[in-house]
């Protein structure tokens, strides 16, 4: 019979060696009769405990030397169970376990702060042994830095000095130069067209939630359209799929008839809160494109397997189409059924462009600047890499 | 100071955010964890203002007999037969032999697999569109396609098992076997083209956060200062 099991708690050194010895005692005697169960493995040796670095001190790494009896194809040893106590004099609880022949395991169960003291049970067919020294106390503490996300802190930092140079030189008086988007020109026209026909224009801010960045960036464009359709007096309809960018949407097409000096032209029907399940969302969106025959329909967002159930069917009513996303497989759906299409950093790209701010459009510029690092590093790393030379892709690696 | 404080609440917040993936000591994660989990809450929360506006907008529709008024009515019947028959049930509402789970497996995941199914029409229109060779790009695509297509399939093998023996694409172990062509494609400029588009975007989601982090991007506050 094994000294512990998972989920039992062991109590004491001095009662696990009374229980190894009561295992070992009847595998004595029945020595030299046929059929005898095989005797308990020989203890693990020499456990060592690392406190985890670069964590918030949730985790103490075990590493430890298999029993000798733990040799592939004998079957002496099948498992090791890993116990844990606050204290030498236990209670031993069992945390984990491995399989006959892993030498190392990380315990992510433990208090920061908190020293633990730990034992390793060789577990086989004859039975457990616990290991005859236990290791401690071993403490789990919290790093100030992660020393692994140092690169991904180089590269955010200058891309932040070259956003911030941007925006602050754009305040100085410089407008930088941004390339022609036709997508986002095409808005424009879509409202126009919308306006022309008489008929309304559906915005469609993507299937996901608010802490989607790309909800954000078609909630942000929302704005900018919203003033356009003030501008033109065209109704906008907005289905939200979530509660949250739903209320955000409100104020979005809010704050765009105050801005276009139309206040009293906004109607709090014109964003609704439809449904977060994915398939619902379509049937209604796609109810209101077949029903209430938008003139435009503006997709900007995330967008999964909706994306062409509802390009397509807005495609078959006619309307003029522009669709944004980040999601690259989704992309080669809106280019097909769409008559524009904002291609990934595009969409991040579209409120700076239509609002024409100096400052936010300096921030595109950073965007590119650190779009070139990001190019001469691809290309240095490559010839270092083919040179033998990996430092420099072993600093990009992280955890 | 009703624009400021929203904006001084994101900034303090958002730079918070960004520390706790530098630095993990409590000091920092412990915050963060606690925002997070305050998302949440505020999430649950916000299903409150959701579903008045639902009932608000689709009770209006039904009260004023506008067009298609009776689909709203089915719709604002089964929102709340569904919320009380949940309510009912109580905890363990989606377990076996619930009503809410009759009306989840027999009415709400077949309506999802039909609009679901309706994909598989979708992408044959699409694609007939998107395969009518009319310039050089489309031309490109189309054949890219064609290669794409055929190499995932066993009859794409069969058809090119003579010219098997070729050598002369890189990293092509089986010449000019259509499936290791496709693989190329996949493998190398469809996978080149993903990764500058995902570089892209995600330098653009960084700078979006920067702009409303930093109060530059503020449309979300709406127009009131």
């Amino acid at each position: 019979m094994p000294v512990s099991r998972a989920g039992r708690t062991i109590l004491g050194p001095g009662l696990a060696l009374a229980a190894a010895l009561a295992l070992a005692l009847p595998a004595a005697l029945t020595a030299g009769v046929s059929n005898a169960a095989p005797p308990a493995p020989r203890p693990a040796t020499r456990l060592e405990t690392y406190d985890v670095p670069n964590d918030a001190g949730h985790a103490i790494e075990l590493v430890w030397v298999a029993s000798p009896d733990d040799q592939p194809g004998r079957g002496s040893v099948t498992q090791y169970y890993i116990e844990r106590s606050e204290s030498t004099a236990g209670p031993w609880t069992l945390v984990d376990s491995t399989s006959a022949g892993v030498v190392r395991r990380t315990d992510s169960s433990v208090r920061r702060n908190t020293p633990y003291y730990y034992r390793i049970v060789a577990v086989g067919p004859g039975g457990s042994t616990p290991a005859g020294s236990l290791t401690g106390p071993a403490v789990a503490t919290s790093s100030w830095v992660n020393t692994t996300r140092s690169s991904v802190l180089a590269f955010t930092a200058l891309f932040f000095a070259f956003v911030l140079y941007y925006i602050y030189s754009a305040q100085a008086g410089r407008k930088p130069f941004v390339r022609r988007i036709p997508g986002i020109d095409a808005i424009e026209e879509a409202i126009g067209r919308a306006t022309e026909m008489g008929r309304p224009v559906l915005f469609v801010p993507g299937v996901q939630d608010i802490d989607d960045i790309q909800t954000v960036a078609g909630l942000v464009i929302l704005e900018s359209v919203a003033r356009l359709t003030a501008k033109y007096e065209t109704p906008i309809m907005v289905p939200v799929s979530y509660p949250i960018p739903f209320t955000i949407a409100q104020e979005m097409v809010r704050g765009g008839y105050l801005h276009a000096g139309r206040p009293e032209q906004y109607s709090p029907d014109s964003v609704r809160f439809v449904s977060p399940e994915q398939f619902a969302y379509v049937a209604a969106v796609a109810g209101i494109m077949l029903r209430e025959r938008p003139a435009a329909h503006i997709f900007m967002g995330s967008f999964y397997a909706e994306s062409l159930l509802l390009a397509e069917t807005g495609f078959s009513t006619g309307a003029i189409q522009v669709a944004g996303t980040a999601n690259v497989h989704q992309l080669p759906f809106f280019v097909v059924a769409c008559d524009y299409t904002l291609i990934g950093e595009e969409l991040y790209a579209a409120s700076a462009y239509l609002s024409g701010e100096p400052k936010l459009v300096g921030s595109l510029k950073g965007a590119d600047l650190i779009k070139l690092t990001i190019l001469v590093v691809v290309i240095v790393g490559c010839a270092l890499e083919t040179s033998g030379i990996h430092w420099l892709s072993q600093w990009m690696v992280t955890q | 100071m009703k624009r400021e404080f929203p904006l001084f609440i994101t900034a303090v917040i958002g730079l918070l955010m960004i520390l706790s993936f530098f630095v993990p000591h409590q000091f920092i994660s412990v915050p963060a964890d606690f925002f997070q989990a305050c998302v949440i809450i505020v999430l649950a929360f916000s299903y409150f203002l959701g579903g008045a506006n639902l009932l608000r907008v689709n009770f209006d529709a039904v009260y004023k007999r506008e067009p298609g008024w009776p689909y709203k009515l089915v719709l604002v019947a089964a929102l709340i037969a569904t919320l009380a028959i949940g309510f009912a049930e109580g905890k363990g509402f989606l377990d076996q032999g619930t009503r809410s789970k009759w009306i989840y497996d027999n009415m709400y995941s077949p309506m999802q697999g039909t609009m679901f199914s309706l994909l598989a029409f979708f992408i044959a229109s699409a694609a007939f569109r998107a395969f009518r060779i009319r310039t050089l790009e489309a031309g490109l695509l189309a054949a890219a396609a064609l290669i794409v297509m055929l190499g995932r399939v066993p009859l794409g093998n069969v058809l090119t098992d003579w010219l098997f023996q070729l050598q002369w694409l890189p990293g092509a172990p089986h010449g000019l076997h259509l499936s290791s062509i496709q693989e190329w494609i996949m493998n190398v400029p469809q996978n080149a083209a993903k990764r500058a588009i995902l570089i892209g975007a995600a330098l653009g989601v960084m700078a979006t956060g920067l702009r409303v982090i930093l109060g530059v991007e503020r449309s979300y506050l709406s127009g009131e200062d």
